[in-house]
């Protein structure tokens, strides 16, 4: 690096972040957060999600619009393909979550990325949610995710801001670890 | 009642550097100790353990290790030993079998009351250690199935006490690797649940790692001056064990040993333990961390002009297995589960409002914000090294320097100190 390179901008706001972590040292509640979606069955296995609003700062707070998402089952289910199976949104929250991880990690360690891109892939037997096969779960038996990077950075480095995005990631550790999961009828 | 100036809490390596400072500056003190000098190396240690350190580097002020093995490991018992030569040579005014009851604020500084009567102190050093109580994981440890028997490194002795049967060591830092490579040696089938780890060689270019990170400034590095402090204070202990052999115990050893792998015990449900699925992740963590480390040691070695005889190495990145993600507690396989998950202090007795929401004391490098309330000896309280015995004689030395200051502030009536101290009689009401 040389002494005139430009500020690296990895169009993160780093200092925002760490000021939202700096304030909950003093109110902790204000980290507090809830998530929502709602969903509603058009037809077959078709529906559609909304996702709006949340919880979080103490308050309410709104997207700047609803954003709304089809879910389908390809044709190859004789289903009729309006939108991505659920578990594919699985692997768009993943490698969106891993993703955004790098670029916040890569701006706090000043490292500029010119390029991120990433394949998923996710493992699965249909035994387990046809029920053809109790040994088989419904859910993947593996994942894996394949990242090119190209950054101002030593190969090692960008391997740990890989592994660094992993460790803080939500998404990682809601597929790596169980939670809990209330489903009521009213 | 007895008064004095200083009352140190703990008489272990901490306590006595502190109090060995206290007298080279003539401040009248004393120390009190629950159980005998250095009372949980005598009481909280399995038989087999020694000292992550090298005894070369069993240094406390006015005093070192002075036997024939420098680049030996001392074992619990010669800890005990020379902690109570150390309080001895000191002359440190130790009242042994005196259990603290409560620290308060009081009028001129603090009452502390114990099971032998009351003393009043201008000032307190809280020095009765990070790791006076194992901190298993209460959730998880309630839904451990009736049959499996449980228990702390602190409880734990040797292989031979346990029940028969296999065992699941939850941690992989120095307790967990160091309890599961001797279980596994006595031919238990041994399973260590893996977290977040320091993977450390015991060698380094033929020297011991913790020469490298002494010499180098790397255990010297200061807790104002790590860019997360957080992290650094919370960050598990190293992969270590101290062995005649100096043998490293890391994951690929354990491994090739034939120590069963799995991932963080994230939860036990209807009997059944579930592991994370982020052991790949974690080491891969570890391995570099590791090359970080050995990088700034063989760059500091370039330009000290030491180590030219023995080129830098690189270890075998961890050998990540196939890890399963459930295991059975009911069947019968493991008959005990020994949480190697760290240890906090045990400083309920406290009575100062110096506490965070999670119990933990606030502190600026082991000024708290109660007037002449200090603590000493957890993790980086002001160096990397604080933890180690070899960190008490600086951490000690610099406290030491406030607390005087503090002292002389009192008797020259500066008014910001005495609103300080009227602050803290007004929490404590």
């Amino acid at each position: 690096m040389t002494a005139t390179a430009t500020p690296v901008d990895n169009g993160v706001n780093v200092e925002a972040l760490l000021g939202a972590r700096a304030a909950m040292a003093d109110s902790p509640e204000i980290a507090q957060f809830q998530w929502r979606s709602t969903v509603t069955w058009l037809n077959g296995t078709h529906s559609r999600s909304d996702v709006e609003s949340f919880y979080g700062f103490d308050d309410e707070q709104h997207h700047t619009t609803t954003f709304s998402y089809d879910i389908d089952h390809p044709l190859q289910f004789a289903a009729q393909d309006n939108g991505i199976t659920p578990v594919e949104y699985v692997l768009v929250a993943l490698g969106g979550c891993l993703t955004a991880g790098i670029a916040a990690v890569a701006q706090q360690r000043s490292i500029q990325l010119r390029s991120v891109s990433a394949t998923l892939t996710a493992e699965m037997d249909l035994h387990g949610i046809l029920g053809a096969d109790p040994d088989v779960r419904n859910g993947f038996s593996g994942v894996s995710v394949d990242y090119q990077i190209d950054a101002d950075a030593t190969p090692d480095e960008i391997k740990a801001l890989v592994a660094q995005s992993q460790k803080r990631s939500a998404v990682y550790d809601v597929i790596t670890n169980p939670t809990s999961v209330t489903v009521n009828v009213s | 009642m007895p008064t004095t100036t200083a009352l140190i809490v703990g008489a272990g390596h901490c306590g006595l550097a502190m109090s060995r400072c206290l007298s080279e500056r003539s401040i009248d003190h004393v120390v009190l100790e629950r159980g005998e000098v250095a009372n949980s190396w005598r009481t909280q240690r399995w038989d087999s353990l020694r000292l992550l350190t090298p005894n070369w580097m069993t240094r406390l002020p006015g005093y070192a290790y002075r036997g024939g093995d420098p680049d030996g490991y001392l074992c619990a018992p010669e800890v005990a030993r020379l902690i109570q030569d150390y309080a001895t040579e000191s002359a440190a005014p130790v009242l042994t079998n005196t259990t603290v009851s409560s620290v308060r604020p009081s009028a001129g500084g603090y009452l502390v009351q114990t099971d032998q009567g009351s003393w009043r102190a201008r000032t307190v050093v809280l020095a009765s250690g990070a790791a006076t109580a194992a901190n298993p994981p209460r959730q998880l440890e309630q839904c451990v199935p009736t049959g499996v028997a449980t228990l702390s490194p602190t409880d734990y002795r040797c292989p031979g006490l346990l029940p028969e049967g296999g065992v699941l060591v939850v941690g992989a830092s120095a307790s967990g690797i160091q309890i599961a490579e001797e279980l596994h040696r006595s031919g238990r089938a041994v399973t260590v649940a893996v977290g977040e780890h320091v993977r450390m060689p015991r060698l380094y270019r033929g020297r011991d790692i913790l020469w490298w990170m002494d010499a180098s400034g790397i255990l010297d590095e200061r807790y104002d001056q790590v860019p997360d402090l957080l992290r650094a204070r919370n960050l598990p202990s190293m992969q270590l064990v101290g062995t005649p052999e100096r043998v490293t115990v890391d994951l690929n050893a354990l491994r090739s040993a034939g120590v069963r792998l799995v991932g963080r015990l994230a939860a036990i449900r209807d009997g059944i333990a579930q592991f994370s699925g982020s052991l790949p992740n974690l080491c891969t963590l570890a391995d570099l961390k590791l090359a970080r480390l050995l990088d700034a040691i063989d760059e500091w070695a370039a330009r000290a002009g030491v180590g030219g005889d023995r080129p830098p190495e690189r270890f075998a990145p961890t050998g990540v297995p196939h890890a399963p993600l459930t295991l059975d507690l009911r069947t019968g396989e493991i008959s005990t589960i020994i949480w190697a998950t760290g240890f906090r202090p045990e400083l309920s007795w406290l009575d100062v409002p110096v506490l965070n929401r999670k119990g933990q004391v606030r502190h600026d490098g082991g000024v708290t914000s109660a007037p002449g309330l200090y603590l000493l000896g957890l993790p980086f309280l002001r160096r990397r090294k604080s933890s180690l015995i070899d960190g008490a004689a600086a951490d000690a030395h610099d406290l030491t320097a406030h607390l005087a200051g503090y002292l002389g502030t009192l008797s020259s009536g500066n008014p910001r100190a005495v609103s300080a101290r009227a602050l803290a009689g007004q929490h404590a009401s």
